[in-house]
């Protein structure tokens, strides 16, 4: 298994989504306290930090599904590409169609493995033929690197899958529409080590083409897999930085001692 | 009452027998010899018990089956002159004996001088039958329950488990309550089957269940030959289906999507207030909704056809007119609508907890791909929850088949054949109601087809169940 | 790598088009859900307001007090039961409205027919007492008869035709005149709650009906809860999971889904035919509806026994509890709110509930209240069934003000069902 690499960014990286001041509230209880954060086009920026940080919820901020929350209230603003996501006249679906995200436990839908992938498309309005459609799916299939698996068997049910293949189809699913950003909340976290480091691979290969913000328990996956991290603790984005730097010489104490799991 | 002195009697010995039982029991704690296994109290009861129980179920059986058994050894010694009666005269001498052997008063029919002679006998031979029967009942029950009370006293010892043989006790007790499930489904599948099969020997089954014809009251006078043409349910069934279509065409629809937007888009508070309403809607009786539908729901429809078709008349749809102008109270459409609108709390209820149990996860997925709320409803929710909605379908429709209320009170008694929902048709309870209500005597094909009618309706709902159980069975798995 | 399909911008501009018809399908099924519950909500206001509509006249009624002069030519001291009192009121009412009745004794039937017997009755029974009375004038207060009450309420109108109408014309100028004497008085109608069943309208009321169904429902409750909560408690707490068990439990779910009808026709085969209880008695009918309540009972105490956390019993067995100590002294108590809750929903289901009491015979006219659980009687679902039927007219709204007091029942049972669940309900 090789060590991905954190290499550094191109120099001229744009940044593809910018948070400010973002505050959030369920009901009376303040999760986030104004978060500052700066996440650069393809690569892949980690989020870590001790159970209840907020992290997860921040996440959720990106593609606005703290609406779905009852009594969820965000403020700040989180500009993606200049455009703000809360911007009451931005539609929460454009703004998900451009933003695709992995969740913790696969959740395929109780469809066929093809319709699993095609339902992005479908909704939207992408593909105009059946043979356009097939295409898309197809190439879905094969950037998720699930394409060789199931080809013979697309009309199978996506929940026949194993827990790893589960999690890539879901992957194959969200990049059909071709999002610009995908964020992934704690992807592995319901895999066994080796499709984790498939994943892992698969993320590697992603990030020349989206955004990607990945949410992660374990610091040794944040190393492995991004180039910059962000650390937070208690609803404060306490560090932000090259994942190299945050790893090797950590500038807050806290981030430290997190490292070094003092804490966790 | 004599039974129930004896309960009585039996009740106090085995209060006493506790009492003594738990006196010695507690004598043993005092002495150091041994640990005892069990609290006084455990000896008192299980003394008791073993006094009581034995004791209790012989008496209860002599209460129920004394007298048959005392009926049927009277019956065994009449004489021959008595036996060549007509059978209906032979029974009201057997009721005269019986009855002057017990103290009663005797009809007043005139017996020849031979028979009243037989009457004095058999009455004291009934009398001396009593006596013999009660004495044995009571004399068993007085022998266990001294037996009961000396096994539990002498079982008094410290080692002995008493506490564990009072919770063997308990235990047979929860066991027979649980068994009267059983022995209630035996009760309803015997007495169906028994009284229909009787009414299968005087009209064939393939008769009843295929023939076009159900018209009960022209196959009876005493003498007549039961027609056989006169029993055939199928306009009975025609009316069912056709009640129970228009009821789930109200009901589905509604129920659905009520059940659709209180679990996905009505807030907390509307929720909240919401869904008692629609329980209260639920448990509204049945009665109720029959006389809403008779003398509100019925009257308006009739008004508004009638009018409908007093408009239409004199012009190009004149005949649609003149028959919307006769149309009744009692139509189909009447129970039908009134129907669903009582099965749609049903409905709503089940599909809500179904679409409820549809993981979160799933609407989540949908919801980040950039799908709208009714799009993931659509096209994600309601195809998961598919399986459970259709077993809540079933369910309502088991429910539209067995209702008879609102039937009886808004639809009518004349078996048509029809899809026609201004007619008035009846259906399979309205006639089992309509059989069993008038003056009946119990034995005629007339009351035992409404045996058969209730068997129909028994295996076809349990039917409907049964399918609808196995396709939520089926599809469970899915959320493991 | 490449990107082949639709570029970001074309995604941008394609997605951004459809939005809009998107957004309004979405308002639409919106909408259909909107519509869905204001038709249920709709359905329920238009069934209880009628209801309401209906009855509520009927706790009025209008009576009458007369001044009964007992004349002793026409009531013979030695048979005070011979006399014809009914005509003797008649013919007072009309002298005191200055009415002279006819030779043929045609107005004075007339009258007859707007005064309720009850007060012949009231008469007759003053004058057994105390026949000293003849002779002497008594003051009598009984209920109009019920067309006449309905013209006051309202629903005998003058301008419909004098054919089509329950009273003649000179009876509803009658009816006014007494009024305006003053003879005639509203008041609260508790003659409804005081009385049976019975063929006059306005000497009908509840109380019979109100009798039977409590005491129906004292069986039902002393017979289904008891079995119900033991029979859950093994089935959940000490049954084997084997095969029959398995069998057992479909049992009760299919029983629970058995239409009610069924249940009467085993009640009729079986307590009835066989068995020999009485017809129309509180007995079978408390024995039918206890099989129909103990599976609803049954699932849900074993519900609130499930919902008892393992650790509950684990603690108690940890500690050397019996399993049957365990179950007794710490499982079930917790369980109780749960297990009371279940069962006072499924005894005002059963309250409501007429087709299997019809079956074992209680349709029949039951004019007095029921003294014993074997004696004839009715229950109040049955009544308005019967009173359903009934062709007069008062009827109708005794009818729906009977469904109001069982209305009233039920509510207040869900009620108690829902306070208690509030109060005792533990979250674990």
């Amino acid at each position: 298994m090789t060590d991905v690499q954190s290499s550094p960014p191109p120099a001229e990286v744009a940044t593809r989504i910018s948070a400010r001041g973002v505050r959030v509230f369920y009901g009376d209880k303040q999760a986030l306290f104004d978060v500052d954060l700066d996440v650069p086009d393809r690569a892949v920026t980690a989020l870590i930090g001790p159970s209840g940080c907020g992290k997860s919820t921040f996440l959720r901020c990106i593609n606005r599904m703290n609406d779905t929350i009852p009594g969820a209230r965000v403020e700040g603003t989180i500009l993606l590409d200049g455009e703000d996501v809360n911007d009451r006249d931005l539609d929460p679906v454009l703004l998900r169609a451009r933003v695709g995200m992995v969740f913790q436990k696969p959740n395929p839908f109780p469809k066929t493995i093809f319709e699993n992938v095609a339902y992005g498309p479908r909704i939207h309005g992408l593909a105009t033929s059946k043979s356009e459609l097939d295409g898309v799916v197809e190439q879905a299939l094969k950037r998720a690197g699930l394409w060789k698996e199931v080809s013979d068997r697309l009309d199978q049910p996506g929940t026949s899958l194993s827990g790893g293949q589960q999690q890539r189809l879901v992957i194959a699913r969200a990049i059909a529409i071709n999002p610009e950003v995908i964020l992934m909340d704690e992807p592995c976290s319901a895999l066994d080590p080796i499709a984790t480091a498939r994943i892992e691979e698969l993320i590697d290969e992603l990030r020349a083409l989206y955004c990607i913000v990945i949410v992660t328990h374990s610091m040794a996956q944040a190393a492995r897999v991004s180039q910059r991290t962000a650390f937070f603790h208690m609803g404060k984005l306490v560090e932000t930085g090259l994942t190299s730097k945050i790893f090797t010489r950590p500038g807050d104490p806290r981030t430290q001692d997190y490292i070094t799991g003092r804490f966790g | 009452m004599l039974t129930g002195l004896a309960l009585l009697v039996l009740a106090a010995f085995s209060g006493a027998v506790f009492w003594a039982a738990s006196r010695r029991a507690a004598g043993l704690a005092r002495s150091p010899a041994a640990p005892v296994n069990s609290l006084p109290f455990h000896h008192g009861t299980y003394a008791a018990v073993w006094t009581a129980v034995p004791a209790a179920l012989v008496l209860l059986v002599a209460a129920l089956f004394g007298d048959p058994v005392e009926t049927a050894l009277v019956k065994a010694q009449l004489p021959a002159a008595v036996l060549a009666l007509e059978a209906s005269d032979r029974q009201v001498f057997l009721d005269d004996a019986l009855a002057i052997a017990r103290g009663g008063s005797r009809s007043e029919t005139p017996y020849s001088p031979d028979l009243e002679a037989a009457l004095r006998t058999a009455a004291s031979d009934a009398h001396a039958i009593d006596v013999r029967v009660r004495l044995i009942g009571l004399g068993s029950a007085g022998v266990l329950a001294l037996a009961g009370a000396a096994w539990g006293l002498s079982r008094i010892r410290a080692p002995f488990r008493a506490r564990a043989g009072v919770e063997k006790w308990i235990q047979a007790l929860l066991l027979f309550c649980s068994v009267t499930a059983v022995f209630t489904t035996v009760g309803i599948v015997a007495s169906l089957v028994w009284e229909s099969w009787r009414f299968f020997q005087a009209v064939p089954p393939l008769a009843f269940l295929f023939g076009m014809e159900w018209d009960p009251q022209s196959a009876m006078y005493a003498d007549q030959v039961v027609s056989e043409g006169a029993f055939g349910a199928i306009p009975l069934f025609a009316g069912t289906f056709l009640i129970m279509l228009i009821a789930m065409m109200v009901a589905a629809p509604v129920g659905l999507f009520a059940a659709i937007y209180l679990s996905e888009y009505a807030s907390g508070t509307s929720r909240a207030i919401i869904k008692p309403l629609l329980e209260i809607l639920a448990g509204v009786p049945t009665v109720v909704y029959g006389f809403f539908a008779a003398l509100t729901v019925g009257p308006l429809f009739r008004t508004g056809f009638n009018a409908v078709g007093a408009m239409l008349v004199g012009g190009p749809l004149n005949d649609l007119g003149l028959y919307l102008g006769e149309v009744q109270n009692q139509m189909a459409l009447v129970a039908g609508v009134v129907m669903g609108v009582m099965l749609i709390p049903f409905v709503s209820s089940l599909s809500d907890d179904i679409i409820n149990a549809v993981p979160q996860s799933l609407r989540d997925g949908s919801l980040a791909m950039g799908a709208t709320q009714s799009e993931t409803i659509r096209k994600v929710i309601l195809p998961a929850a598919l399986p459970g909605i259709m077993a809540a379908m079933l369910l309502a429709v088991s429910r539209a088949v067995g209702e008879t209320m609102i039937v009886t009170m808004a639809a009518g008694l004349q078996a048509r054949m029809t899809f026609n929902p201004l007619e008035t048709v009846t259906t399979v309870t309205v006639q089992i109601v309509t059989l069993l209500t008038g003056d009946q005597e119990f034995d005629s094909p007339r009351t035992l087809s409404a045996f058969g009618l209730g068997l129909t309706l028994f295996v076809v709902t349990l039917l409907l169940n049964v399918i609808a159980l196995r396709i939520v069975q089926k599809y469970q798995e899915q959320y493991d | 790598m490449t990107e082949p399909g639709p570029s970001r911008e074309d995604l941008k501009t394609t997605v951004a088009r459809r939005l809009k018809a998107r957004n309004a399908a979405e308002r639409r099924f919106r909408l259909y859900g909107q519509v869905a519950i204001a038709l249920a909500l709709g359905f329920l206001v238009l069934l209880l307001g009628r209801i309401v509509q209906q009855g509520w006249s009927t706790f009025i009624d209008y009576r009458l007090t007369a001044q009964v002069y007992l004349d002793p030519s026409r009531i013979d001291r030695t048979d005070p039961g011979g006399a014809n009192y009914d005509l003797l009121i008649a013919q007072q009412l009309l002298k005191q409205i200055g009415v002279a009745d006819d030779e043929n004794g045609t107005r004075s039937d007339a009258m007859k027919d707007l005064v309720s017997g009850d007060m012949g009755f009231q008469v007759l029974d003053r004058v057994k007492a105390d026949p000293t009375l003849i002779g002497r004038t008594l003051t009598v207060s009984a209920p109009l008869k019920a067309n006449a009450g309905l013209y006051f309420k309202g629903q005998v109108k003058r301008s419909t035709s004098e054919e089509e109408r329950a009273l003649s014309d000179a009876q509803i100028d009658w009816l006014d005149q007494m009024r305006a004497g003053g003879l005639v008085a509203s008041g609260f109608n508790s003659t409804f709650f005081t009385r049976s069943d019975s063929t006059e309208p306005e000497q009908a009321g509840v109380l019979g009906a109100i009798v039977g169904s409590t005491l129906m429902l004292i069986l039902t409750a002393a017979l289904a809860i008891p079995i119900g909560v033991l029979a859950a408690t093994f089935l959940e707490e000490f049954a084997p999971k084997n095969r029959w068990t398995d069998i057992v439990e479909v049992n009760i779910n299919n029983l629970a889904a058995v239409p009610s009808i069924v249940y009467g026709l085993l009640g009729l085969a079986v307590f009835i035919n066989w068995m020999h209880v009485p017809r129309s008695s509180p007995l079978v009918g408390g024995l039918v509806l206890a099989l129909m309540a103990l599976p609803t009972v049954i699932i849900a105490t074993r519900s609130s026994l499930k919902a008892v956390p393992p650790s509950i019993r684990e603690a108690a067995l940890a500690l050397g509890a019996s399993r049957t100590q365990t179950v007794f002294h710490h499982v079930l108590p917790l369980a109780l709110p749960g297990v009371m809750t279940g069962s006072i929903l499924s005894l005002a289901h059963a309250l409501g509930e007429t087709a299997p009491l019809l079956m074992v015979g209680m349709v029949s006219f039951v004019p007095g209240v029921p003294d014993s659980l074997t004696s004839a009687s009715t229950v109040l679902p049955v009544q308005i069934f019967i009173w359903e039927n009934a062709s007069e007219r008062a009827f109708h709204e005794r009818t729906a003000a009977a469904i109001m007091v069982l209305l009233a029942f039920m509510i207040l049972m869900n009620l108690a069902a829902v306070l208690m669940r509030r109060r005792f309900e533990r979250r674990w």
